[in-house]
């Protein structure tokens, strides 16, 4: 056997290794949301229940109302001030606005729910669905500026300058030319925002407050007593839900998984 | 009037001139050239002609009337990019139809419209083609098509041939031309190609260094060069260090370092200014070669020896070494001699001469 052949082995196997650890308790939690068991501990036969008692948990229910529209209201104003600080910050050769834009992400969570409480109580902006939100897009639009920018970098420059060359205002030539041709970075960008925000625990926990709760919140506080085999239903759910989100982005956009 | 004057313009980067107090006179229907070796500002020029650069002096007029400040989509003004610049999530039709819905044209008026301008550029039935599935070719003709199609005043071209295989290119410069006359739009074409500018133009400026160092028709700008640069850089020419002996009415007496006394045109200027040093341009294909001159008209001859040549199909360069041990490149087309191969072997004896209104004296 070559040294080449011994290291392609090597990785295939820590391939194989990384997905099992990947996906095999993804499968196991799936699994279990049908064990007909509370226990998470030997299967005993296919049911329903959990996802009746699921439907059921008016709790449950209104956490995940709550994180479908503090998840759809985040990305989305996320996705147009994170398309327009990748924008300017692609077309302005500008120094802070990056240093500004790709902060927030390095900074550890804790430390941005922390400073974002502050923040919130200084201002007096009560806790709550809207102070959740207002966190959530503000650690959301730099992931959006970042893969925008990124996509602006890899379009010809002369394509804009042929818009305005033949006719075109600013705006038009950016709705009709720039746009469009960013589109799958600006999805990319939104579904990121999404699923950041849909699973966010951190940050929300130190600016949920007292009143409003979400699915990871909910979860959390579920499983402090115990793991129910409900807390798998949900989970199943929940990645039901992002897979749907990855099929409709390839379907609208098909560059976007890709990169292109 | 002229439709675009260019006033003493200069575009600078930091401390670089890209572009050099330019000035030029442009009339409507012309087919002009801005030609210059890679790098001399002649995209920096069209830039700032097109709206996506201002200049930091001088001024830009179309029309009589001061483009400072105006917008690139307030110039009746297209530009046709050398990498085509095609909507790539458009069809051929609706890159064709976006200067028309820009311009607010009824859209009734744009399909018909559109398929003229297919037609003016032989792609009707391509319409719904997207650029991806086009050849480098049929890029270049939507390009054409979209820029021509709601009829500016003026058509800017930068290099937009260079991508383009020689076989194409040479079709392409031919509609080129003819396009042109159709339509009668103004063209400024930029080109590195001195060939490509020597074929299309009505007039070309030759630039250098963000300067202007020539502007005349095609055939002065070769016969006639004005400038040791443009002579090199325009066709091959024999460039001989040289000075003014004496001058007669129409000719001038110089003599060549290591070649000896030879008559030759130059510019007014020069005459009567004994022992001035210039250069001698002197282009290969109007010199004769043979192992014993006969024709009476070649009053300036020097005997040497064949040192090498260079046998390109159509026509054969020589170097011949002259007994003053100047090396001359001189071309002989080969239907010239009757046959397709090589006439004169290296270390022949051979004549060269010219006549006196071959070579061109050019002042330093
Ligand atoms: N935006 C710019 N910033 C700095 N230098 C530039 C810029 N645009 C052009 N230049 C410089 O100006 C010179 C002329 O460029 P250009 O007009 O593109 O030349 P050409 O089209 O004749 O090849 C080049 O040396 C180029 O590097
Ligand atoms: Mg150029």
């Amino acid at each position: 056997m070559t040294p080449a052949r011994g290291i392609g082995r090597l990785a295939v196997g820590f391939a194989i290794f990384g997905y099992v650890f990947l996906y095999v308790p993804l499968l196991i939690v799936i699994a279990y949301s049908f064990n007909d068991s509370r226990l998470n501990a030997e299967w005993v036969g296919f049911t329903w229940h959990w996802y009746e008692v699921l439907f059921a948990d008016e709790q449950m229910l209104a956490a995940a109302g709550n994180s479908l529209l503090i998840g759809v209201v985040s990305s989305a104003i996320a996705t147009v001030l994170g398309t327009l600080a990748g924008y300017a910050m692609h077309r302005w050769r500008l120094r802070l606005l990056p240093i500004l834009v790709v902060t927030p992400i390095a900074i550890p969570e804790i430390l941005t729910g922390v400073s974002l409480l502050l923040f919130f109580v200084v201002c007096n902006v009560s806790l709550g669905l809207v102070s959740i939100t207002l966190a959530h897009v503000a650690f959301c639009v730099g992931f959006v500026a970042i893969v925008v920018r990124s996509r602006l970098a890899g379009m010809d420059e002369s394509l804009t300058e042929a818009a305005r060359d033949l006719g075109a205002s600013p705006w038009r030539a950016f709705r009709l030319v720039t746009l469009p041709l960013i589109m799958p970075g600006v999805i990319a960008g939104a579904l990121m925002a999404f699923t950041l925000s849909i699973d966010d625990f951190v940050i929300t926990f130190f600016v949920a407050g007292v009143d409003a709760t979400t699915l990871p919140l909910q979860i959390y506080s579920m499983i402090k007593i115990a793991v129910t085999p409900e807390v798998n239903a949900v989970s199943t759910l929940l990645m039901l839900l992002t897979l749907l989100l990855i099929v409709v982005a390839a379907r609208v956009s098909p560059g976007a998984l890709r990169g292109e | 009037m002229a439709l675009l004057e260019i006033r003493d313009v200069t575009r600078r980067f930091g401390d670089f001139v890209a572009v050099d107090a330019v000035s030029l006179s442009i009339d409507a229907g012309e087919f002009f050239t801005l030609l210059g070796p890679s790098g001399c500002g002649k995209t920096t020029l069209l830039r700032m002609i097109a709206g996506f650069d201002q200049p930091d002096s001088g001024r830009i007029e179309l029309d009589g009337r001061d483009m400072t400040g105006v917008p690139p989509e307030e110039r009746n003004v297209h530009t046709v990019f050398q990498s085509y610049a095609l909507f790539p999530h458009m069809t051929v039709a609706q890159n064709i139809a976006f200067p028309l819905r820009m311009a607010g044209c009824p859209a009734a008026d744009v399909a018909p419209r559109v398929q003229e301008a297919l037609d003016d550029v032989s792609l009707v039935g391509m319409d719904r083609r997207f650029p991806h599935e086009l050849s480098g070719g049929q890029r270049q003709r939507v390009a054409l098509a979209r820029a021509l199609v709601n009829r500016p005043k003026l058509l800017l071209l930068d290099e937009p041939l260079a991508a383009l295989d020689a076989k194409l290119r040479e079709k392409m410069q031919l509609e080129l031309i003819t396009l042109q006359k159709e339509i009668g739009v103004t063209f400024v074409y930029v080109t590195h190609d001195q060939e490509e500018a020597l074929a299309l133009s009505h007039r070309i400026a030759v630039m250098n260094k963000g300067r202007v160092e020539q502007l005349d028709q095609p055939q002065t700008i070769y016969s006639a060069p004005r400038s040791r640069f443009v002579a090199d850089f325009i066709g091959e020419c024999n460039l001989l260090d040289c000075t003014v002996q004496s001058s007669g009415d129409a000719t001038l007496q110089l003599d060549v370092d290591g070649l000896g006394g030879v008559r030759a045109t130059g510019p007014d200027t020069a005459k009567g200014r004994t022992g001035q040093r210039g250069t001698l341009a002197l282009r290969p294909e109007k010199v004769s070669i043979a192992r014993e001159l006969t024709a009476a008209d070649c009053t300036n001859r020097f005997a040497g020896k064949v040192f090498d040549y260079l046998y390109t199909g159509d026509v054969t360069l020589y170097i011949v070494e002259v007994d003053g041990g100047r090396r001359l490149e001189v071309m002989l087309p080969n239907n010239a001699v009757g046959r397709s191969s090589k006439f004169f072997e290296p270390g022949d004896a051979v004549q060269v001469g010219w006549r006196d209104d071959a070579g061109h004296f050019l002042e330093d």
